[in-house]
């Protein structure tokens, strides 16, 4: 007898498109087909949903241990259920940064709505200059690492970390923030146009595509399993094809809102638009989206990056990068890509669940298939619902969201992570 | 308009009518008792998080000729050094009651935060690289002067235009107005881009200089060095300085300007600062009749001395009326 059966739904998953019932026990699909027996079982009504595999971020700012007044592990994870998420990759800039084993193993304990898989830094305390005891991380389960918003400067240090990765045990990704920074430094916004008028300082496009293309050569050097975070400008993609085409190893993710906003929002002087890449022109928008239909970017992330209020109420120059991006990742991908672009949502849950699951070392627990024997790590996805985001209904402890009062299509209806119902009706249950 | 944040607040019709206004308190700046008491009542704070004694002088000598009360807000001696936030100085200040904020700040943008979180008026003093509201002011007031017009005239803006708020507030101004400008200085010295912007550029002051004007210096501040924008100051001023042999080529009824202060000898030469027709101390003089059509613009229409719907066509003559009656 089931614990739980998804009712009336629409499954969509990798190997296809089928309206049938979803019955759970203990954390495993135990049938999916036509008319299910509910007696004794839970019953989420799944009806004008689909279902899909539960999505996967592959980068999140969890901010614990270190920045708990942004956010925790309890609330970040809360925030990624109500948008699908059934695991999150968090990112290594905690303090004490995620580059030993001990910080790995305190996360793991905490509590939290779904999965969180560590990466861990690439280098000792994201400074660059030792790397960080990859064999052990990896034994304690870690799959990516990243210097995260510092990508690692050196050449030859980047080198030996790939080289060294190559040899580790289980296959590794080292995951790269692309932007050099004695390009970048000073700058606060992407340059161009609307910096130039405004009169900040601006980041040039060239910092992230010159890091790209070390990297890229660096990957074909070593053999290594190379991911590019957070694409933000056409030429960036363009390489990304094209060492595609070549038959290098590399994925890539772009993140909502480098498919949704540009550096014009920035006239607003609201540092909410403050991020890291920055955002930047339309034909960078409309790259991104190429990238993400024609295959080349592999993931849609979040970058969820949770900041006070106080941190944001900052003069520009001086706010701290980042937004909010858990809960609205869906909507953005529902609106701006399949309402707006015309991809298939297929495509999309692609993106956001079984690809990035995959990346991340979490197949087929996380992005399997909705089929029998496999983990019932699901999202229930409404996709026609239409909502207005509201910063003071999230669940996040911070409220910079740069997308507070639009109005967007798509809502998850209910999450469920390893078989337990952790949202119902739009509601975290815990 | 309740805020003065960026020229583009006023487009042509304000900037005239801020010109217009000028006219009548250049007037009373010339009585033997040069105030009205048209903002009677009023507080203006300047609230300055970056030293600039002249031009905040120039703000409170405009308030206190129009008979507001004035506050200085000083970084140096605030709670801004014990870490309080601009937000909390903005609102601690306003709990005060105060009608008017005149914001200078090295960061972009301050001036429009302060108008999101108060409710008082906000004039933008400097913000970062951004904008000189009413620097560009007083200068189209100098040039009308002087040149009767800035329509058909072509200005050269000359030097740091990356780093330089008087060239933003400027250009808008000028163009405004129906000058020509172009702006004249190395790549390494320009906005990274010029997109939208109505200017023609030059890298080329010699050629530049015939046809102009207004010659505009801005001020090259010796940090550009250590940032690799350009090699040394003597290179700059012999590509881009206004030296008196380049000055001998300007036009016979062109002049010479500069927002100060002056760097003698690097982006203009000291003869040339102090020949008949450089008229960087008329900008000064100007800055307060100026700033107090700003001050009477944003405060003074509304008040409790006139309805709204008779606001005076010429206040300082109304004013003195009112001090009479």
């Amino acid at each position: 007898m089931a614990e739980v059966v998804i009712k009336g739904g629409r499954v969509i998953d990798g190997s296809g498109d089928r309206i049938a019932d979803v019955a759970i026990s203990q954390g495993t699909i135990e049938e999916v087909g036509p008319d299910l027996d509910t007696t004794g079982a839970r019953v989420l009504d799944a009806s004008g949903c689909v279902v899909s595999p539960g999505f996967v971020d592959l980068h999140a700012h969890l901010r614990e241990p270190g920045r708990e007044e942004a956010e925790t592990i309890e609330t970040g994870t809360r925030a990624a259920v109500l948008g699908g998420y059934t695991a999150v990759v968090a990112m290594p800039n905690t303090d004490p940064t995620i580059d030993s084993v001990a910080v790995v193993a305190w996360i793991t304990e905490q509590e939290a709505l779904c999965h969180v898989a560590c990466s861990a830094a690439i280098t000792v305390g994201r400074k660059g200059e030792a790397l960080a005891p990859m064999a052990e991380l990896v034994e304690a389960g870690v799959r990516i690492f990243t210097d995260d918003g510092n990508g690692v400067q050196d050449d030859r240090l980047m080198r030996r970390a790939m080289e060294y990765a190559t040899g580790l045990s289980s296959g590794v990704t080292l995951a790269q923030h692309c932007e050099i920074e004695s390009l970048a430094a000073g700058g606060h916004m992407h340059e161009g146009e609307w910096s130039s008028r405004l009169g900040i300082p601006g980041i040039p496009a060239a910092a992230e595509e010159l890091m790209v293309q070390r990297d890229l050569a660096l990957a074909r050097l070593t053999g290594a399993t190379v991911h590019f975070q957070h694409l933000s400008t056409a030429t960036a993609v363009d390489l990304v094809r094209q060492a595609k085409a070549a038959g290098l190893a590399v994925t890539a993710e772009a993140t909502t809102h480098h498919f949704t906003l540009t550096h014009a929002e920035v006239a607003s002087y609201d540092p909410v638009f403050k991020v890291n890449p920055p955002l930047r022109t339309d034909a960078d928008v409309a790259a991104v989206r190429i990238g993400l239909a024609d295959g080349t970017i592999d993931a849609i992330a979040t970058d969820h990056a949770p900041h006070t209020a106080d941190a944001k109420e900052a003069p520009f120059d001086q706010a701290p990068p980042g937004m909010l991006g858990l809960e609205t990742a869906l909507a953005l991908a529902i609106t701006e890509l399949v309402d707006g672009v015309g991809m298939a949502l297929v495509d999309v849950l692609a993106l956001l669940s079984w690809r990035p699951a995959a990346i991340a070392g979490l197949a087929p627990w996380h992005g399997g298939l909705v089929a029998v024997g496999e983990s019932a790590n699901l999202a229930v996805v409404d996709p026609a619902a239409r909502w207005t985001v509201d910063p003071a209904a999230g669940a996040s402890r911070s409220r910079n969201t740069p997308y507070a009062g639009r109005t967007l299509t798509g809502k998850v209806r209910h999450t469920l992570v390893d078989g337990e119902a952790v949202v119902i009706d739009g509601q975290a249950q815990r | 308009m309740r805020h003065l944040l960026s020229i583009a607040d006023l487009g042509t019709d304000g900037i005239e009518e801020v010109l217009r206004l000028t006219d009548s308190f250049v007037e009373v700046s010339e009585r033997a008792i040069p105030k009205v008491p048209a903002l009677r009542g009023k507080t203006v704070v300047s609230l300055f998080y970056e030293d600039s004694t002249r031009t905040r002088l120039s703000f409170e000598t405009a308030a206190r000729r129009l008979g507001a009360d004035t506050m200085t807000f000083s970084v140096t001696t605030s709670s801004v050094k014990k870490g309080e936030s601009v937000r909390d100085t903005v609102q601690t200040i306003e709990a005060m009651g105060v009608d008017a904020l005149v914001v200078r700040h090295g960061s972009a943008g301050v001036p429009f935060q302060v108008a999101r979180w108060g409710t008082s008026a906000v004039i933008n003093a400097g913000d970062g690289w951004h904008e000189h509201p009413t620097q560009a002011l007083l200068d189209c007031y100098t040039i009308r002067e002087r040149l009767g017009s800035l329509e058909g005239r072509h200005i050269a803006i000359v030097g740091d235009i990356k780093h330089s708020r008087v060239a933003r507030s400027n250009v808008l101004a000028f163009t405004a107005l129906g000058a020509e400008v172009t702006l004249v200085a190395p790549p390494t010295l320009l906005p990274s881009s010029l997109e939208g912007w109505p200017v023609t550029v030059s890298h080329d002051l010699d050629d530049t200089i015939k046809s102009l004007d207004v010659a505009y210096l801005l001020r090259m501040q010796r940090e550009r060095m250590t940032e690799a924008l350009v090699p040394t100051l003597r290179e700059y001023t012999a590509g881009y300085g206004l030296t008196v042999a380049r000055a001998a080529r300007l036009p016979d009824r062109a002049i010479v300007m500069h927002p100060g202060p002056m760097n003698r000898g690097v982006e203009i030469a000291p003869e040339v600062a102090d020949a008949p027709n450089a008229v960087i101390l008329d900008q000064v003089a100007h800055g307060v009749p100026v700033r107090m059509a700003v001050l009477f613009l944003l405060l003074g229409s509304g008040s409790e001395m006139f309805a709204a719907s008779d606001r005076p066509a010429d206040p300082a003559a109304v004013e003195e009326e009112v001090v009479r009656g």
